[in-house]
């Protein structure tokens, strides 16, 4: 069965016939063609599907589409502005907090909701933050290090 | 570059901006952090029907019949395949192809796969493959190296009695001699669990039927195109030239995808057996089954040493429960044993290994190939060793330095030798010679350190497969618009070769980074290259790419000199601009030489290449090739932990790593590797273990199979060593496997400095910690009864 579903999707208001079963991670990947989320588990293992969900992180392949009717949801390709890089895609960029690049959507979406929360986290609630998002390739040093640098920066106008 | 002792020797030029030496962020990041990359499974394909794999829930059985007659039948359903599509066994050793991309005859694990289906979507598909019906009589089934090799054991595989894959025995120098020799020797005995890639991105591959033309188009996450290619056109009786394969972004490999793996030939299959499209999306746990990890291995360790530390002999028997299949189980097993050489200076060295056949996954390569567990045993034992001389794990280790160059007693050479100078600075780093076992206990904390040295190789010098081709080709071209394009084979698999590769070609053509784009991974576009594997990419294609742009530089010289009126000699060349020899008024932009250069010729293509000559590859003895390199990595590092006493749980508290690079090409890069493979050993020291029940995965997700998170992951802090590799481009050898391997030995160690006890058995879990301490109390309290 197929219902309505009204939600904003990197800012953009949408409306779409989604399956009441569909997963989040499904809409956004299949029906509306965002592949920048990316499942790397069978749920809720490995954090690589994370997307803000009104300003918080959540697993979208943990979230029925339904379930975020009226929400703003976001995701990696929607960090980015006319202005350029956010800063902390800048920042994993820069310092590279991402090597294969696989798990960087989410984890930069898991760090976007920190540094909203908290714009000056110390390195514990980093990795608190971040607990959930594996990473196979950096041991992790890196990617602590491209929250910091982040949370360094001005923040864009 | 093509000889050791050719003339063209490129020496580093450090450009912060641009050139090698340069902390560069990727070439390809932007796309990475903007969620602009495409892998596999994200590559647009709206016509594609869903592919799905029927897999044996039984470990080891007779194939009697499947029955696909039902599932055929299924409106939606476009193709069911079995073992009869496919009649090839294939394998990525030519002298041990034993798998079959679909079970015939037999199944030999849980998880082997029998049959597949493509349908229109994911529900058909299910339908289908529940409609399939398997009948098979049951085998006995092994589990376990030493059960599979008791006599009367069915065997997995035909001419393989005692279910064993290979064995291996030799002796290089006198070891009946070099202990007869020793004032100490110990033999001691050695566990490690079986280890799994477990990289972030599921398996997936997509494959286009062209009906028409009969030809094969496949995207995989592989990190061997070229091996794949070949597998498709063995398996599906194809001719090379109608098959493409493309590799998109990759979510990191590990070695889990140096081999073509069986998704991939399925996906093939079906796409045929369709007419269409298929994309075969792997699940987190079939990408577990697919295994290709570091095998359950069992270590017997014998030492000789002189009391001065040096050492005179050491034996080892390695037995490695190898799985299901060969793949390149016969690569590991010699591994093990050649990698005994080329870190220190041991007279005479023996080795039996053995790989064993069981009812698992096939194991296969892995970060630091088949040297890992054999270095966890080496330098554990070495600590040992030393202690009962009374000294200090760096001094041992500095009385059994090489001297670069020299050549092993195994016929390894040995050309560049950083150790010293990594182990001084680990020392100081660490502040090891104030702290080592003096460490203040903190409540029920106990405090320790540790450190270890290993090596790893910079590309196996011989390849795989002997075509008489070069080891590595680069070709660039150079068009109308002034940019030069870099096409390359090597598959970036997240380590970066893309950017090395360009760093270097900005290197020695001078341009900058904006003119230059690489283009990877397209059989149809890119030169053959052999994959990313044995840390081979940024030494051979590196070399092959910095012969290409010397070969290019020569080309736009002379079309300067041409343009100026000046003979060769009399340009000077600075990359964006080249002007006569002391007259810089004369002078040329870029985009003026280019438009010269394509005068009476048009586009310019340029090729590099790279051979390892025949000297390096290897000793003449059999499975000699194994382990030869033109170039050593060498790692030293230092573990300092704090462990609960009463809880057995361990914490990392830091890391001191000091790799010889050669040269760092890329510093950044260099670090991201280390602390990369450093944190990958932890994984397998403290946590990662896979477990199988009568043959039943237990743990095939990322939360079962224990996976360091960022919380419980220390800082690991990187020195670079450049000890200028003669061979190397810019000097460089690899930097990506060699850290991991001196992890496991280097955290027993400071486990055994907080705690007094020593643990030979990984991973070294809070468990295994919290019993060793409680059998020390208790034998403690036993000799304490004795005296009373």
């Amino acid at each position: 069965m197929k219902s309505l579903l009204c939600l904003t999707v990197n800012g953009r208001q949408r409306e779409d016939a989604v399956a009441e079963n569909m997963l989040l991670i499904d809409y956004l990947r299949e029906q509306i063609g965002l592949t920048g989320t990316k499942q790397g588990c069978d749920g809720g293992e490995c954090g690589a599907c994370t997307v803000l969900v009104d300003d918080k992180p959540r697993l979208a392949c943990c979230t029925l589409a339904h379930g975020v009717a009226g929400c703003r949801v976001e995701t990696i390709e929607g960090c980015a502005s006319a202005d350029g890089l956010s800063r902390l895609q800048r920042a994993f960029h820069e310092h590279l907090g991402t090597q294969c690049g696989f798990c960087t959507p989410g984890m930069i979406m898991a760090a976007e909701g920190l540094l909203r929360a908290n714009p000056h986290p110390d390195q514990a609630e980093i990795r608190a933050a971040l607990g959930g998002n594996l990473c196979r390739c950096t041991g992790y040093v890196k990617i602590i290090e491209s929250v910091e640098a982040a949370a360094g920066m001005p923040e864009a106008a | 570059m093509n000889a050791p002792d050719s003339e063209v020797r490129h020496f580093r030029v450090r450009d912060e901006q641009r050139g090698v030496g340069a902390r560069l962020p990727f070439v390809d990041g932007v796309e990475k952090v903007t969620g602009t990359a495409r892998y596999t499974a994200d590559l647009p394909a709206p016509n594609a029907l869903v592919g799905m794999i029927l897999r044996s829930p039984h470990a080891h059985a007779e194939l009697l019949d499947v029955d696909i007659g039902d599932a055929l039948k299924l409106p939606g359903v476009h193709a069911v395949i079995t073992g009869d599509e496919c009649d090839m066994p294939y394998g990525v050793i030519p002298i041990a192809q034993n798998e079959f991309p679909l079970a015939r005859g037999k199944v030999r694990y849980i998880g082997d796969p029998i049959a597949a289906v493509a349908a229109v979507d994911e529900a058909t598909a299910r339908l289908a493959l529940s409609r399939i019906r398997v009948t098979v009589r049951e085998l006995p089934a092994y589990f376990k190296a030493a059960d599979a090799r008791q006599p009367g054991a069915v065997a997995l595989h035909d001419k393989k009695p005692d279910n064993i894959e290979r064995e291996v025995h030799n002796e290089f120098g006198d070891t009946a001699a070099g202990f007869a020799a020793a004032d100490l020797v110990r033999e001691e005995c050695y566990e490690s669990a079986e280890v799994h890639h477990a990289m972030m991105e599921p398996n997936a591959a997509l494959a286009a039927w062209d009906a028409e033309r009969g030809h094969l188009t496949l995207w995989s996450v592989t990190q061997v195109p070229y091996y794949v290619h070949l597998t498709l056109a063995r398996c599906l009786k194809m001719e090379a030239a109608r098959i493409r394969v493309i590799k998109p972004f990759s979510g990191g490999g590990f070695g889990h995808r140096t081999e073509c793996l069986n998704f991939e030939v399925i996906c093939a299959l079906l796409a045929r057996a369709a007419r269409g499209t298929v994309r075969l999306l792997q699940t987190r746990e079939e990408s577990f089954l697919a295994h290709r990890g570091r095998p359950e291995s069992q270590m017997r360790l014998k030492i000789g040493m002189k009391r001065d530390g040096r050492l005179t002999a050491c034996q080892l028997e390695m037995i490695q429960r190898g799985g299901a299949y060969g793949g390149y189980g016969l690569v590991t097993i010699l591994y093990a044993g050649a990698l005994l050489n080329g870190l220190y200076d041991i007279p005479a060295v023996k080795y039996d290994g053995y790989r064993v056949y069981t009812n698992t996954p096939a194991c296969g390569a892995m970060r630091g190939h088949g040297t890992v567990n054999t270095r966890f045993a080496f330098e554990s034992l070495l600590d040992g060793m030393a202690a009962e001389l009374g000294l200090d794990p760096f001094e041992v280790r500095r009385r059994n330095l090489l001297t670069a160059p020299t050549d092993t007693i195994n016929g390894l050479k040995v050309m560049s030798y950083g150790l010293p100078e990594c182990l001084d600075w680990v020392e100081r780093a660490s502040a090891w010679k104030e702290r080592k076992g003096r460490m203040p206990k903190l409540g029920n904390v106990g405090k320790g350190l540790g450190m270890s040295c290993s090596h790893f190789v910079s590309g196996s010098a011989k390849p795989v497969h002997w075509s008489g081709e070069p080891h590595a080709v680069i070709i660039l071209k150079l068009d109308f618009d002034a940019s030069v394009t870099i096409l390359t084979g090597a598959a970036d698999i997240g380590q970066g070769s893309s950017t090395i590769i360009t760093q270097i070609v900005a290197e020695v053509l001078g341009i900058d980074f904006h003119r230059i784009r690489i283009v990877a991974n397209d059989s149809a576009i890119t030169p053959k290259d052999n994959g990313s594997y044995s840390s081979r990419v940024s030494y051979m294609v590196g070399n092959a790419a910095a012969q290409a742009a010397e070969n290019m530089k020569a080309l736009l010289v002379a079309a300067a000199a041409r343009k100026l009126g000046v003979p060769e000699a009399e340009v000077d060349w600075f990359g964006e601009a080249a002007a006569v020899a002391g007259d810089p008024d004369r002078q040329l932009s870029f985009a003026q030489i280019a438009e010269e250069a394509l005068v009476g010729t048009g586009t310019l293509t340029v090729k590099g290449t790279f051979t390892c000559p025949p000297e390096f590859q290897g000793g003449k003895q059999r499975g000699g090739a194994v382990g030869s390199t033109m170039g050593f990595s060498y790692t030293a590092q230092a573990v300092e932990v704090s462990v609960d006493l009463d809880l057995g749980k361990v914490t990392v508290d830091k890391v001191w790593a000091a790799i010889d690079c050669g040269f760092a090409l890329n510093p950044m890069s260099v670090e991201g590797q280390v602390q990369g493979a450093v944190w990958m050993g932890l994984g397998q020291a403290m946590s990662e273990e896979t477990v199988y029940e009568n043959g039943r995965h237990l743990c095939p997700n990322m939360l079962d199979y224990r996976v360091p998170t960022i919380v419980e992951s220390p800082d690991i802090e990187v020195h670079i060593v450049e000890s200028i590799d003669p061979n190397g481009p810019f000097g460089a050898k690899e930097a990506s496997e060699g850290s991991l391997s001196g992890f496991m030995s280097a955290l027993a160690a400071a486990v055994e400095d907080a705690t007094g006890q020593r643990l030979r058995v990984l991973p070294i879990t809070p468990v295994r910690v919290f019993d060793a301490l409680r059998e020390a109390a208790a034998n403690a309290a036993g000799a304490e009864e004795n005296r009373q």
